[in-house]
């Protein structure tokens, strides 16, 4: 958008066109009990200057994966990021937040996009995945809403091992269209049982929902569940952790209808909180009701190979109230940083990332079950994350660790009443043994 | 433009072959003209009901999506497998090899609801 000077003369030219004589007159009919009077409470101007120094200043209050040994995770971790993912992104011919429009210019941004379709499907052996989504829970919002298309059906059955976030999300979509969930309780165990699911479904069921590894951070049994809601010709919805499909077995291989994941941990910094990025995934059969823009490879006039948006009837610009979302865009820059990062990763590099992090949590939680008072709060097999039963308030205890400059991790007493000594910890393959003895140390000297 | 004369049709473009209590369904030249390439046809499952007026199914060309309206209530008998390989099957002979679905036709009354070709002619003239 190009910049339009507006000066006090191109205004009084403007009212003088209108015919009014100066700006109160222009908005006289908003009657006066609604406007503000008085002076507005703002500083006075400062100078550059002094605005950097008071912004560094606030900024220096952040506490954060780089200035804290961070073992938080519930979505969004501190994996590393190789330094070519942040130059490569600066090139100006990436450096585009959303899908381009008339985006066939853009050969070099289509190709980006459809390699990184490419890469999904083989990480998630699904048939087709779309250019991403805002981000995991929205991606897994979309899901809910496909499922109901695609099957006609309006009730869910929604694990509570699922994120609690992505569930108020869920919550929110289904408002207008009067979705329902049943919610399957997964504190118990930690993990999802087949018997609930087996009990909550019935031929109402869109689609059963599952997060794995859940947002305990354990595995859930996938084969088993899936098998359940294809008996009652429902979906299975599985929101995953993109880095696990590295050593867990992929989500086309045990029934999954839709899969769904935050890609943050591709590449991406933890931005304090976004933007993130959501992957979607899906079969043959559903391609058609699949959300979101997809970028295919075509034939020019003179037979060369050559990238294009396809499948665009679905979307807003064709079909619009009848369209399958109203997703009209792609996350693009993060997307390119996924694609970027996966292709420095390749495929033994993000096996041994996936290794070292699960690893690197096997023993922290060792280690952490011997601390006097705790224990793990589950006994399933899990990934990078775990749980721990502390013997105080989990939000004292992180309180205290932050002080020593550890994030220790997440209370889960904010989402789960009655978890409250409950903390869930994840670790990445950035977590050396020097930092997570000093994590068991200093947790011990804070309970002493 | 051809408008066979022993059909009935919709002003959403559809035609009808009424046989016995069995009702064949397409879509008109016009329609298949209007919307260029036709790539993929979303049918219903066989047994499943439609009811008139009302949509059963979508229709997509290179660079839209219509949804396709039953010109009669019934019990969907058949659909035509066909379209799954050769959706252009519409393009070429919508009126013959190119048809949609059959409907065991509930209630004929619902008949005057339909144009006759005429009125038909006068919707697309």
């Amino acid at each position: 958008m190009p910049f339009i000077a507006n000066t006090d003369d191109d205004r009084r030219a403007m009212l003088a066109a209108i015919g009014v004589k100066n700006f109160d007159e222009l908005i006289n009919n908003i009657p006066a009990s609604a406007r503000f009077k008085g002076e507005l409470n703002v500083p006075l101007a400062h100078s550059e200057f002094e605005v950097t120094e008071a912004l560094r200043r606030l900024a220096g209050g952040n506490v954060s994966a780089s200035t804290h040994v961070s073992f938080l995770g519930g979505g969004a971790y501190d994996h590393y990021v190789p330094a070519a993912v942040g130059h490569l992104l600066l090139r100006p011919e990436f450096f585009t937040a959303y899908t381009p429009y008339q985006p066939e210019v853009a050969q070099g941004t289509l190709q980006v996009i459809y390699e990184f379709q490419s890469m999904i499907c083989e990480l998630t052996s699904m048939y087709v995945a779309n250019a991403s989504m805002y981000d995991g829970g929205s991606a897994l919002a979309e899901a809910m809403l496909m499922a109901h298309a695609a099957t006609g059906r309006k009730k869910f059955v929604l694990s509570n091992a699922v994120h609690p976030n992505y569930r108020r999300i869920l919550r929110t979509y289904s408002h207008g269209l009067s979705l329902t969930s049943v919610d399957v309780d997964a504190k118990a165990k930690g993990v999802t049982e087949s018997a609930a699911v087996t009990a909550a479904i019935d031929k109402e069921t869109a689609a059963v929902i599952v997060q794995h590894p859940n947002f305990f951070g354990n595995l859930e049994s996938v084969h088993e569940l899936a098998e359940i809601a294809h008996r009652q010709e429902a979906l299975f919805i599985v929101s995953v952790d993109p880095i696990s499909l590295a050593i867990l077995e992929p989500p086309g291989n045990y029934g999954a209808d839709i899969v769904v994941g935050e890609g943050q941990c591709f590449g991406g910094s933890l931005n304090y909180g976004g933007p993130y990025l959501g992957i979607f995934a899906t079969t043959e059969k559903n391609i058609r009701r699949m959300p979101g823009r997809i970028a295919g490879v075509t034939v020019d006039a003179q037979g060369r190979r050559g990238f294009a948006l396809t499948l665009q009837t679905r979307e807003q610009h064709i079909r619009r109230e009848k369209a399958t979302s109203n997703i009209c865009t792609n996350q693009a820059l993060l997307a390119t940083a996924a694609t970027i990062y996966l292709s420095l990763m390749g495929k033994q590099g993000l096996r041994e990332v996936a290794e070292h992090s699960t690893r690197k949590a096997h023993y922290l939680a060792e280690q952490l079950g011997t601390v006097a008072g705790c224990r793990l709060a589950f006994a399933e097999p899990f990934f990078k994350e775990f749980v721990v039963r502390l013997p105080r308030p989990a939000s004292l205890v992180i309180a205290a660790l932050i002080e020593k400059k550890i994030l220790a991790g997440i209370n889960l007493g904010q989402f789960y009443p009655g978890m409250n000594d409950h903390m869930l910890v994840a670790v990445t393959e950035k977590r050396t043994r020097t930092e997570m003895d000093s994590f068991v140390a200093t947790l011990k000297s804070v309970l002493a | 433009m051809n408008i066979p004369e022993n059909l009935l049709y919709t002003n959403e473009h559809e035609w009808v072959l009424l046989e016995g209590d069995v009702a064949t369904i397409g879509i008109t030249d016009y329609a298949q003209g209007e919307l260029g390439d036709i790539v993929f046809v979303d049918l219903p499952q066989k047994n499943s009901y439609a009811k008139q007026m009302q949509p059963f199914g979508t229709i997509e060309a290179v660079k839209t999506v219509s949804d396709l309206y039953a010109p009669l209530s019934g019990e969907i008998i058949d659909v035509n497998a066909s379209l799954s390989e050769k959706p252009e099957l519409i393009n070429t002979d919508c009126y013959k090899t190119g048809w949609l679905i059959k409907i065991k036709v509930a209630d004929k009354s619902e008949m005057q609801n339909l144009l006759a070709p005429a009125d038909y002619k006068a919707v697309v003239g």
